[in-house]
């Protein structure tokens, strides 16, 4: 089975978000860039489909500056067959369609079974972008999986909405973006590591325009909170606090 | 081009839930900011036509009820075909649907269908120029981007919570809309083939008035029955959610985490008890409208972003709080 893993590159999870001086980008000094947390759970997802079906390759993709390099290294680290890097500027950060224009360019032209995304990358936090790639695939796609089977060319995947879990089922070749339950990533060990430098990493110049109808006019700071209450300590402040939030807040 | 507008207003057991509401009080403040009609598209299981028909009172000027049996309604190509196939006959300017998780689902594929501009998580919007401009939390609610969308349509999903629903008096011409269920063959889609229930009697964390959160504070899962009995004494509108730590200890499901990498919440009340607000925490529920904070350490971060908190022992704490707000809800 050959799958394919799509992975940003994002400012990590705990990094302080500073808008640039364009006022539509952010500033990218002093920031680690990590792999989306979703995009870690789609590549080991690929790796254990592949494994599952004893054949075939992972391929990892990500659009973004030659920077992505480092991500899609560890990737091929961790056990991914290739890379491919399509290079793009920061614009593509927070333009899905852009984003999906190009991994879907790429797609295009790989014969492939299965296409895992994150359910969301945790910069533009969009989860618009598989379904975007699928719509220009022409294949379906099942969002936000828990738990994913392949069979004989047909999937079965779990996903949780409002109430408890539906079941999907959907022929391949398909696009799936994972959510968090699906699996425990692994750890790269020194072997991967060394096994990764002979392995292919292609770079090219990515295809996909923006519509051009979907404009960042500006990023910037959330408003500072101000400071809140301390009641006190103890059952004491509980008591106090009940209060509060009945009688000055009307919330409970 | 006028500034119609189309809420996609879910609809589940028969039941108009709050996001619904929100979803349709959001597209009749647009269109009446534009100088349009608007639209209610009620989508559901049996049952839920009738139901549907209450967001007359929130405004909409005219309802589509679309009822299917069975698993039909939760078919997410049948809605995005069926729904795109609306925008293109009557021309919509502005779709909104609700940021829940098949709402969120069904306007990417609608998006996808038309090649439309898109902004999940909405929080505010604005007509500027003739267009309309949004803005949304991103990175996590590090920063918050205002993004312009032109043309028509347009198509946004707004977050829960926020919009506060509004009665408003809509022309309420209530129609019954025929969905074929053929219209989405052909396409090569998904097919949902089977629907396993959670819990039914608490609210899903996404879509709560009111959280009760738990972290390692809470020392183990034995102890969760403290968060649930302040759940429980808060009433029908309170839902569990979870810090990743417990859950990939294995104390809570996966469904109720917070955070980053769990669900995206603003109730109007998060209750954090034994948390300590890691920044990966806050990015899940940073803007919920009041935040308490109940830790027995005065430094944990979580009090920088709580409106209120109690310091100290949860062992002490909730069991005096559930006693209290038990005895302030009777009390009237
Ligand atoms: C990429 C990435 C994604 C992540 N995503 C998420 C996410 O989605 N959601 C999330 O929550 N975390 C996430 N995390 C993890 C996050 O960094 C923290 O590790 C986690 O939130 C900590 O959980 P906690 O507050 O329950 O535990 P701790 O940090 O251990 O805090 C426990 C708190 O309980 C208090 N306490 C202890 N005993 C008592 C007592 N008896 N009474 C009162 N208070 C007590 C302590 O003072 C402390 O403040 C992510 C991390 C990474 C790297
Ligand atoms: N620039 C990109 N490079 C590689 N994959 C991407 C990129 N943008 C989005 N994706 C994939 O699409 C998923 C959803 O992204 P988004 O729609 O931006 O929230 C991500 O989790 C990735 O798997």
């Amino acid at each position: 089975m050959n799958v394919i893993a799509c992975i940003k590159r994002v400012p990590d999870s705990a990094a302080r978000i500073r808008p640039a001086a364009d006022g539509k980008s952010i500033n990218a000094a002093g920031v680690k860039f990590v792999t989306s947390p979703f995009d870690e759970l789609a590549l080991e997802e690929a790796l254990r489909q592949r494994d599952e079906a004893g054949e075939g390759t992972v391929t990892a993709i990500s659009v973004g500056p030659p920077e992505c390099a480092d991500i899609l290294r560890s990737a091929l680290a961790l056990g991914a067959d290739e890379a491919v890097l399509l290079s793009r500027g920061e614009e593509h950060r927070l333009d899905p369609v852009m984003a999906a224009g190009a991994l879907a360019e790429e797609i295009r032209e790989c014969a492939f079974d299965l296409v895992l995304t994150g359910k969301q990358a945790i910069d533009d936090e969009g989860g618009q972008a598989p379904a975007l790639l699928a719509e220009a695939l022409g294949v379906p796609f099942a969002p936000a999986a828990v738990a994913l089977t392949v069979e004989d060319g047909r999937a079965v995947a779990r996903r949780e909405v409002e109430g408890g879990l539906e079941i999907l089922e959907f022929d391949l070749p398909a696009v799936v973006s994972v959510d968090k339950g699906i699996n425990l990533p692994r750890y790269p060990n020194l072997k991967g590591i060394m096994a990764a430098k002979r392995k292919p990493l292609e770079v090219k110049e990515a295809a996909g325009r923006s519509t051009g109808r979907l404009e960042l006019v500006a990023l910037e700071e959330p408003p500072p909170k101000g400071a809140g209450r301390i009641l006190g300590e103890g059952p004491d402040a509980a008591r106090e606090l009940a209060h509060v939030l009945r009688e000055e807040e009307s919330l409970i | 081009m006028s500034w119609s507008t189309l809420a996609f207003a879910q609809v589940s057991q028969a039941v108009v839930n709050g996001t619904a509401r929100e979803v349709v009080t959001v597209a009749r403040g647009i269109a009446q900011a534009g100088g349009g009609e608007t639209t209610a598209l009620v989508w559901g299981p049996g049952g839920a036509a009738e139901a549907g028909r209450e967001l007359v009172g929130f405004g909409a000027d005219k309802v589509y009820c679309c009822e299917l049996p069975g698993l039909e309604w939760r078919q997410p190509d049948l809605a995005a075909v069926t729904v795109a196939k609306l925008i293109k006959e009557v021309g919509y300017r502005v779709v909104v649907f609700p940021s829940t998780a098949r709402g969120a689902d069904v306007a990417a594929r609608t998006a996808a269908l038309l090649s439309a501009p898109m902004a999940s998580n909405v929080v505010s919007w604005e007509l500027v120029d003739d267009t309309l401009e949004v803005v949304r939390p991103v990175f996590a609610g590090r920063a918050t981007a205002t993004v312009r969308l032109s043309g028509g349509p347009v198509l946004i999903t707004v977050r829960s919570n926020v919009f506060s629903p509004r009665p408003a008096q809509g022309a309420g011409v209530v129609e019954t809309m025929a969905v074929e269920a053929s219209s989405a063959e052909g396409r090569r889609g998904v097919r949902v083939t089977g629907f396993e229930e959670g819990r039914r009697d608490r609210l899903s964390v996404g879509e709560a008035p009111i959280v009760v959160s738990g972290g390692r504070g809470l020392g183990g899962p034995e102890n969760w029955g403290l968060i649930e009995d302040l759940a429980e004494a808060l009433g029908p509108d309170a839902a569990l959610g979870a810090s990743r730590a417990v859950v990939d200890a294995g104390w809570r499901p996966h469904d109720e985490q917070v955070g980053q990498t769990g669900k995206t919440v603003s109730p109007n009340l998060y209750i954090a008890v034994g948390i300590s607000g890691a920044i990966q925490h806050l990015a899940g529920m940073r803007t919920s409208k009041r935040i308490v904070a109940i830790n027995r350490d005065p430094r944990a971060p979580i009090f920088g972003v709580a409106d209120y908190g109690v310091v100290g022992d949860v062992f002490e704490v909730l069991p005096a709080l559930t006693e209290a707000v038990r005895e302030v809800r009777e009390g009237g």
